[in-house]
Order: structure tokens, then C-alpha cells, then sequence
């Protein structure tokens, strides 16, 4: 599919992902030894940088949505509800992430991050992952959710 | 205090808040969801449709902004992880110390243990259970529950969305028992 919609601001999405990517590698969030450290509850940083983050981005968010606020780009600002429906895919999906989480002590955005940090075997991480997801689209017809 | 930014970790404290930043921003910017699991069904939508459903849509107006976001991590993370690499090795409590050296791994240095992640290891069947299986279900798992650490973990949580919680409740748990119980199978020896 094609479109003539021309996206704004992708200097800016791109100037946040730079400061993103920054953040997860100085904050050690893409430490394969941070995240191992917080599973087996052996330290408390990732709860704390969590902790930390939700407490600027929940008056944020809740800021930004109050009637009348506009974007940058222009559009009215609201976060869309995500669907409950039975709740299936929030517990299935969820547990299956996390075994890989667990597993590659990484998830996507650290992923990302550590392919620029030049730990080339993550290239295949991240291909994988995205098989995983094509085979979610494959199967998503028959799978409960 | 620049000095200890540029050379030292940063501490929860600072990292914590400025995620959260990013998130607030991102909304700020236009109103885009801070998440990253998308991308990786935008990869599929831009490469790889096939006949498949979920991969029809527009992906240039709902991901176009997205890939940008992720092609800027990847440049952080050369910039965080390379030209500013920290340069002592990570100080996960000594506890974490004791319980990742039951696998072997007593070398704290670097993101990651070298010993796990590199291209020989890949071609071990526990390395590549490890990195393509753990892979693959990071792909699925994150599509299937509609997002990740960020999407559910941050924006979903910080707008107070119930299925967030759940999400974010499962894959910790999940996490957990994949960290003490399956990574010891997988872990090189």
C-alpha cells in the first residue's frame, strides 16, 4: 500500500530515538546483567528506573490529555483504550515475551540499542524476533485472544 | 557533574525520569504511543506482507515515525554504548554477583556477558535455542500481547490501562522463571 501522507517531525522522532538509545546505554537498561539482576530479584535498579519513569510519565500523559491540548504536529492528544476483550493475549502474549525477555536478557528497545552499541550477534536477536512476529500474523486467525 | 554524564552510568535517578521524558515527549510531538514491539510488525508490513491480514495497513502513516524512532536508537546506542561506553564493569548488587556466577558468568564487564553473545556461540544448539528462539518468541510474545516493556510497561501503566497491568504482571513473572530456570539450560558450557 502506498500513500501520498507525508509524515512531520521525523527529525524529531529521530532526534528522540538518539536520546532513547542514549538513555537505555548510559542507564545500563541495555545491561544483559541489570536485567538478569532484576528477574532473579537480586537488586532493585530496574524497579527503581520503572518507578521513576511512571512518576514522569503518568501526570505527563494525563497533562497532555486534558481537553484542548494539541501536538506539536498539530492533532489533539489522547491515548487510545487498549481492548481487554477475554484478556487471553495480555496473559499468553505477555509470558511469552517474557520467556524470551528472560531468556536473551534484552527486550526490543534494548535490542535495537545494542546492535548500534556494535554486539553484532544481536542482529540476529532481532531478526528472529521479527520472524516471531510474522508467525503471530500467520497464526493470529486461530489463536484466542 | 557533566564529567560524571559523559563517563560514569548513569543512576536510576536520572535514567528512570528521562524514559519517562521520552515518552511524554513523543506524545507531546505528535501524539505518537511511545513503544517499540510495533516496529517489528512494521518490519513485516513494509517487507514481508504476504496475504496476511495483520500486515495490511498503511504502514508508512501509522510506522513511518516509528522506524525513524528505531533507526535513532540504534545511533544511541552506537553513541551511549560505544563513544561514551562506561568504562567500569556494571555494579549489580553482590547478590546478583553470587547468583549469575551459578551459571559461570563471573566477568561483569561490557552489556553483555561475552561469553554468551558472540557468533560461536550462535552456532552451538544451546546458543542458538538461546538467541533464535529467545528471539522468536520475543517477536511473538510482544505481538500476540499487543506490546512490551515500553508500550505496556511505560505508556500503557502511566495511562493507567488494566490490560497493561496484566501484560506487564505476566511477562515479569514469565521472566523470572525463564531467568532461573531456563537460562541455566541454554547458558554455554
Amino acid at each position: 500500500m502506498t500513500s501520498q501522507h507525508r509524515e512531520p517531525l521525523l527529525g524529531a522522532y529521530f532526534g528522540m530515538g538518539v536520546f532513547f538509545g542514549i538513555v537505555l546505554t548510559k542507564g545500563e537498561l541495555v545491561s544483559w546483567f541489570r536485567i538478569e539482576e532484576a528477574l532473579r530479584f537480586k537488586g532493585p535498579y530496574l524497579y527503581l528506573v520503572f518507578g521513576s519513569a511512571l512518576a514522569v510519565a503518568a501526570p505527563g500523559f494525563a497533562l497532555l490529555q486534558r481537553r484542548g491540548v494539541r501536538s506539536l504536529a498539530g492533532e489533539p492528544i489522547a491515548i487510545p483504550p487498549k481492548v481487554m476483550g477475554r484478556g487471553v493475549r495480555y496473559v499468553a502474549g505477555g509470558a511469552l515475551f517474557g520467556l524470551g525477555w528472560g531468556i536473551v536478557g534484552a527486550c526490543p528497545g534494548p535490542l535495537f540499542a545494542l546492535v548500534g552499541a556494535g554486539v553484532g550477534v544481536m542482529v540476529v536477536v532481532c531478526l528472529a524476533a521479527v520472524a516471531g512476529t510474522w508467525t503471530y500474523g500467520y497464526l493470529r486467525p486461530r489463536l484466542p485472544h | 557533574m557533566i564529567e560524571q554524564l559523559v563517563h560514569q552510568p548513569w543512576p536510576w535517578y536520572v535514567t528512570g525520569p528521562l524514559v519517562g521524558l521520552v515518552a511524554v515527549g513523543l506524545l507531546a510531538i505528535g501524539n505518537r504511543e511511545f513503544g517499540v514491539s510495533s516496529n517489528l510488525r512494521h518490519l513485516c508490513a513494509a517487507f514481508a506482507p504476504g496475504r496476511i491480514a495483520y500486515f495490511q495497513y498503511d504502514w508508512r502513516r501509522s510506522g513511518l515515525w516509528s522506524l525513524v524512532f528505531i533507526g535513532g536508537v540504534v545511533a544511541g546506542g552506537f553513541v551511549g554504548g560505544v563513544l561514551l561506553a562506561n568504562a567500569q564493569p556494571v555494579a549489580i548488587t553482590p547478590a546478583a554477583q553470587a547468583s549469575l556466577a551459578t551459571l559461570g558468568i563471573r566477568d561483569f564487564s561490557g552489556l553483555v556477558p561475552g561469553e554468551l553473545f558472540n557468533w560461536h556461540v550462535l552456532l552451538t544448539l544451546r546458543g542458538f535455542v538461546m538467541i533464535v528462539g529467545g528471539g522468536f518468541l520475543i517477536g511473538f510474545g510482544t505481538a500476540y500481547g499487543g506490546g512490551c516493556t515500553s508500550g505496556h510497561g511505560i505508556t500503557g501503566l502511566a495511562d493507567l490501562q488494566l490490560p497493561s497491568l496484566i501484560a506487564v504482571i505476566s511477562f515479569f513473572a514469565a521472566g523470572a522463571a525463564a531467568s532461573v530456570f531456563l537460562l541455566p539450560l541454554l547458558v554455554p558450557r
